[in-house]
């Protein structure tokens, strides 16, 4: 037995030496002097060069030319950034929230206004993507990356490429539709196709919306994020809405997928940006991090991993002819004049909208009321049959 | 006939059980440009050699492995000790504590985390420090302790007092009789919930997000990516980890049967 407990500790320090060696990777020399300091950076998954097939490792190379420190942290979704933020236990000096996310947290007061003097490199930013409605004075943030939602499609199947979001309303498509798993993106695109604004605060609109997407949802085959890749890839959904910036690695290596952008009603225009906490801890060194991530061959190496759109003309410059031009990463000013971005809603809108959601995704709130009483019915049975039980065992104790 | 159908339960079930881990393994192989995890375009290793690129990824690699053989050794001793006080403890005082204890695992996780959230925030601030790999090797601890109780308490409770006396009578002090008579005695036990905790504070995701503050296990770090889509590295890692579990168990089950052979030879004797 000893012999095994032995085993099995030993092969753990062997693994985690093993973890540790590795990590510890062949660190560069720095160029700039050790500060010692370690910001905390808060971005989402996948969403900076890493280092991987030749590309640039740019919190490295941060780390060599500035002498300071990163801590890289991902997050799933706005709304986990946001809980982290607020439940404290975290002190962060750099997020990447997207556009409605700035917009509520400024509401809030969890941003600091940044210092554009340690940011010169914000000079870069094209003037398109400068005090855009969800930081009207651009004092709180700095656009790291923009996209715009469009529909992907099978061509085999979709033979033109939609120019409406009333395809996906199509019957003769049931079954083959994908959909957003999140309240936003899903509403949107039912505001879009009644004409409303995504940033409606009348409540009879959002009702009309989510009637549309109660309606559509006999069609649709799943509500999910990052699923639609495997399951537009193998044919298994034909139609899927979803961030262009991802339409890269499914229609350049699959000929049968197409992307297209509804431009009949329009559509929804994100943007990524990067802001400090309030608490932030080092907020010079942030800046340092933000100036840094703007400077165009950073900005372009990062967008050539990520395959979002950037919103500086000089970093454009710096990437590939094939991707700048491509109309699904940089689409025409039209298409960008006739979209929307995403505003912060009213708390009672918003939970009104989260509580529509929940009835679109899981039927009305009858049907939970009649889970509910199953689920009791169930629990009845079960304590019968324990209280019967403990009266047969004492029935037969006493012979 | 009943032979046959039992066969093809069995099968049923297999296919059930790991078939998942199958496909996940075949497409840590995959060679795709498009971190495809659903069609097939060849074999490569390029998964496994990204992975040992990928910084991010190992750093969360790294705290997961220290986070869970951490808590699982702690969580080990305190709870082995804890077994053996519960189990010289009277009737009712005994199945107090124990139904105390148990609490934590028919907690939902989400409860567990949120309010050790609430209570290390509330310590953080007092002692000035952060949430950080401590906390959420504390809150590790803390959800693993009835584990091992639990699988510590039958070998203690299947053990004869008398062996313990035993040992007093023949002259051994109360420490030294634990080491030599005990000690053996619940050893599989002791092991069984240490490789519980192991798994357990590995595989947590729920607890280790509310907890982590700015660090992040690998769990955390996997679920961050389906916004843009998780990659096979996650694949080729996950084929790592199956394979030394694999092999760890495969292992133990050898040497456990190779020394119960042993002794059946010896009273057979």
């Amino acid at each position: 037995m000893k012999k095994i407990l032995s085993l099995f500790l030993s092969s753990l320090l062997l693994v985690s030496c093993f973890a540790l060696s590795a990590s510890a990777e062949q660190e560069e020399p720095l160029e700039a002097e050790d500060t010692g300091i370690t910001i905390n950076v808060y971005n989402w998954g996948e969403y900076i060069s890493d280092g991987s097939d030749g590309t640039m490792n740019v919190n490295q190379e941060f780390t060599k030319r500035t002498g300071i420190h990163v801590n890289y942290t991902t997050f799933d979704t706005n709304e986990s950034l946001y809980s982290k933020l607020v439940s404290g236990g975290a002190s962060y000096d750099v997020i990447f929230p997207s556009d409605y996310m700035v917009a509520r947290m400024i509401e809030e007061g969890m941003l600091q206004k940044l210092d554009f003097s340690n940011i010169p490199n914000y000079k870069y930013i094209d003037e398109d993507y400068r005090d855009l409605a969800y930081d009207p004075q651009n004092e709180y943030s700095v656009p790291y990356t923009w996209g715009v939602v469009g529909i992907f499609y099978n061509k085999n199947y979709v033979k033109e490429a939609p120019t409406s979001w009333d395809v996906l309303w199509d019957d003769q498509y049931q079954g083959k539709i994908l959909m957003f798993d999140n309240p936003r993106d899903a509403f949107g695109i039912a505001q879009k196709r009644l004409g409303y604004s995504f940033n409606s605060t009348d409540m009879a609109e959002w009702q009309e919306a989510a009637e549309l997407l109660k309606e559509q949802k006999p069609l649709v085959q799943a509500y999910v994020m990052d699923q639609i890749f495997d399951k537009m890839e193998i044919g298994e959904a034909w139609l899927a809405p979803y961030y262009a910036g991802d339409a890269a690695v499914l229609v350049e290596e699959n000929d049968s997928i197409g992307f297209s952008i509804p431009t009949e009603e329009g559509t929804n225009f994100f943007v990524d940006a990067m802001c400090i906490p309030a608490d932030a801890q080092h907020k010079a060194e942030a800046e340092a991090y933000i100036n840094f991530l703007c400077d165009p061959e950073i900005a372009a190496a990062n967008m050539e991993y990520v395959g979002y759109s950037t919103p500086e003309s000089a970093a454009k410059e710096l990437m590939d002819e094939e991707i700048t031009s491509n109309p699904i990463y940089y689409p025409s000013q039209e298409i960008i004049d006739n979209s929307e971005v995403f505003l912060t809603l009213p708390s009672e809108i918003n939970e009104k909208v989260d509580k529509l959601w929940i009835e679109v995704k899981m039927g009305s709130s009858g049907s939970t009321a009649t889970l509910i009483v199953v689920l009791l019915g169930f629990l009845l049975l079960y304590i019968v049959i324990v209280i019967t039980k403990t009266i047969k065992r004492k029935r037969m104790n006493r012979y | 006939m009943k032979k046959v159908i039992s066969r093809i339960y069995m099968a049923i079930i297999f296919v059930f059980l790991y078939a998942p881990i199958v496909i996940l393994v075949l497409f840590s192989f995959n060679d795709s440009d498009t971190k495809s995890r659903a069609v097939w375009s060849g074999f490569s290793l390029r998964w496994y050699q990204k992975l040992f690129s990928n910084g991010e990824l190992l750093n969360a690699l790294r705290n997961t492995l220290i986070i869970a053989v951490v808590a699982a050794i702690a969580a080990t001793v305190l709870g082995t000790v804890a077994a053996i006080g519960i189990n010289s403890m009277k009737k009712w005082p005994k199945r107090f504590v124990m139904s105390v204890g148990n609490l934590p695992m028919v907690n939902p996780e989400i409860v567990t985390g949120i309010s050790l959230l609430l209570l290390f925030v509330f310590g953080a601030r007092l002692l000035h420090v952060e949430l950080g790999i401590f906390s959420v090797i504390l809150a590790h601890i803390t959800f693993c302790l009835p584990y091992v109780i639990l699988s510590v308490m039958p070998k203690l409770r299947q053990m004869d007092n008398s062996l313990f006396e035993a040992a007093q009578d023949l002259g051994c002090t109360p420490i030294h009789s634990f080491f030599k008579v005990v000690f053996p005695e619940i050893l599989p036990g002791i092991i069984t919930g240490a490789v519980m905790a192991f798994t357990l504070s590995i595989d947590d995701f729920v607890i280790s997000y509310f907890t982590s503050g700015t660090t992040q296990t690998l769990p955390v770090y996997i679920y961050s990516m389906t916004r843009k889509r998780v990659s096979p590295e996650i694949n080729a890692l996950s084929t790592l980890l199956f394979g030394t579990i694999l092999v760890l168990l495969l292992v133990i089950n050898f040497s456990k049967k190779r020394s119960n052979d042993v002794k059946e030879k010896e009273e057979a004797r």
